[in-house]
């Protein structure tokens, strides 16, 4: 098990009126480079139990355990070792004012005392990393030295990517993070994505708010409503699934039918 | 103006240029509004007079100065980090409670040093440049300041510290600790801070308790000119602003105070340096508006992304 997350709860607000129950009782197993998808109405907590995975939220009840571990009480820092992470806003996974090189450096010593070496390294460094941009194959391994600021969001995103799995890690976690991005863009980054843990076997957790994508991509579907994991499918159970039958099981396991245009639309 | 005050303009300059690097150090590379410095300034010049008052060797004072600076902005650190008080409150609160630790380093409100030997007699001593010692000796201190920042700032300390400051969320992501770096950073800049100020009463030959008063803005009037002149798109770029800035601020101070310029009198200076500064602040908005609009346009050179730039 890489990931498992055992009797999780986690509540906003707690004793004020504003009380919110983000997640409620969450058990959840993830095998090695298992790659599940997440989706869910607004506000079902999918963010939430990502953020429970990398640290930024603390559960009020349960543990959190990564590679068998227990890591309920790390700070998102330290379970950074272990945890790859791209945002939904392609500005929050990068430095705007640093180089190409200079954030993927930073990526490159994650996880390991950083000291008062150059942080590029040496030649051979460098050109280990545009190497690895280069693997991307959207043509920005000429332009290493310039500001990230200067990008467009998709390539932002991919190089994101490329910095949440430069190293090994233990789980990848993707917070829609095709979501900020036009539809172009989007198909792209997450062609790239998949591709990426395909090849390395990642094992993945991506939340997305699009139905057609948690069932095309990955393994597994795990559909959230008002903190609970309320429909889970295999891929065998999926492979017969169209967007339209997901979204039928999913009003009859929440009682009603779902309101969020984004999601049946998408 | 007179040669005299030339060089005066020079020394000050130079020697403020180290206020500069520091405030540059906390208000941008971590966004951390540190006031720290208005009282680190005459903590440098405090520990630096108390101990030459002493006996002690004037570098070795000089070195104490600065270690005296690094623990003020671990402090202001520590309460903002460790303790969750806003940054501003937290510098407020070091520097107010600076003032009665200066009057204790001193055991006075001033400590004069006409008859004991400073960095400036010691450096004279070793090769005598007449009038010109004072500016050398300063801007060797200030160039190596600034050359420090720009290694330091390239490591991989200085580049975690730098994503700390511009994006927590993403350092977080790449195992940084983020309060660490602001303790390391503060320190860094309050170090700074406190050695202009124990090269300021070394030169003026007195520490004064009140001699920290406005240092912050004359520390940010610098940082600003600075960056109007040169812009801030590279770490060396913006540290040679620091020094630019606070020469080019000392010396347009010292002309405007020169006799016969415009009437202006000694009595005029805050709103010469008010004027100063908001010309400097609305050149650079001018600045940022051109470069933000270079970067707008940039991406259409490929078609590729001019697609995605929605």
């Amino acid at each position: 098990m890489m990931l498992s997350l055992k009797d999780v709860s986690v509540t906003f607000n707690a004793g004020t009126p504003t009380e919110v129950r983000a997640l409620s009782d969450i058990d959840l197993e993830i095998d090695e480079g298992e790659f599940v998808t997440v989706i869910g109405s607004n506000g079902a907590g999918k963010s939430t139990l990502l953020s429970a995975v990398v640290g930024t939220v603390r559960p009020d009840g349960g543990r959190v355990y990564l590679g068998g571990e227990d890591v309920t009480g790390w700070k998102p820092a330290r379970r950074a070792m272990h945890v790859g992470r791209v945002f939904q806003e392609p500005r929050l996974g990068t430095c705007s004012s640093l180089s190409i090189e200079e954030n993927l450096a930073l990526a490159a010593s994650r996880g390991r005392n950083r000291g008062l070496k150059n942080a590029l390294g040496s030649r051979k460094n460098r050109q280990w990393l545009a190497e690895q941009v280069a693997k991307l194959e959207i043509g920005l391994e000429d332009r290493m030295t310039q500001p990230v600021g200067t990008l467009s969001g998709g390539q932002r995103q991919a190089i994101s990517l490329l910095m949440a799995t430069l190293l090994p890690m233990k789980i990848l976690v993707l917070d829609e993070h095709t979501a900020a991005l036009d539809p172009g863009a989007a198909a792209k980054v997450l062609a790239l994505s998949t591709e990426i843990a395909e090849t390395r076997k990642l094992t993945t957790l991506m939340v997305t708010h699009s139905m057609r994508d948690a069932l095309a991509v990955g393994h597994r579907t795990i559909m959230m409503d008002s903190g609970r994991i309320v429909l889970d499918f295999t891929e065998e159970e999926r492979a017969k699934l169209t967007v339209q039958d997901l979204s039928n099981l999913f009003g009859k396991a929440i009682g009603k039918q779902i309101d969020d245009d984004k999601l049946i639309l998408a | 103006m007179s040669l005299f005050a030339f060089i005066g303009a020079l020394e000050t300059g130079l020697l403020f240029s180290l206020v500069a690097l520091g405030v540059f150090l906390s208000f941008r590379v971590l966004d951390f509004p540190d006031l720290t410095v208005d009282g680190s300034f005459p903590l440098g010049a405090a520990v630096a007079a108390a101990a030459l008052a002493a006996g002690v060797d004037p570098f070795l004072a000089t070195g104490l100065a600065i270690l005296a600076g690094w623990l003020a902005g671990l402090v202001t650190a520590t309460l903002n980090v460790r303790f969750g008080i806003m940054n501003l409150l937290a510098g407020i609160l070091t520097m107010v409670a600076l003032f009665s630790i200066n009057l204790r380093i001193m055991g006075g409100p001033n400590v004069p040093l006409y008859n004991v030997d400073t960095v400036f007699d010691v450096a004279e001593s070793w090769i005598d440049l007449g009038m010109w010692t004072n500016v050398v000796l300063i801007g060797i201190f200030a160039i190596g300041a600034k050359l420090i920042s720009d290694w330091f700032l390239k490591t991989e300390i200085g580049l975690a510290l730098r994503a700390s400051g511009e994006n927590p969320a993403m350092a977080e992501a790449q195992g940084i600790a983020v309060g660490r770096m602001a303790l390391i950073g503060m320190a860094l800049s309050n170090g700074f801070v406190a050695l202009a100020g124990a090269l300021f009463a070394q030169l003026q030959g007195v520490a004064d308790v009140s001699m920290g008063i406005g240092t912050i803005v004359t520390g940010l009037a610098a940082l600003i000119i600075g960056e109007a002149i040169l812009g801030r798109r590279m770490v060396f770029i913006a540290t040679l602003g620091c020094i630019i800035g606070a020469l080019v601020y000392r010396l347009f101070i010292a002309m405007s105070l020169s006799a016969g310029f415009i009437g202006i009198e000694p009595q005029d200076l805050n709103l010469v340096t008010a004027i100063v500064v908001a010309i400097a602040v609305i050149l650079s908005k001018g600045r940022a508006q051109r470069s933000r609009r270079k970067a707008a346009a940039a991406p259409a050179r490929t078609v590729a992304a001019s697609k995605r730039a929605g």
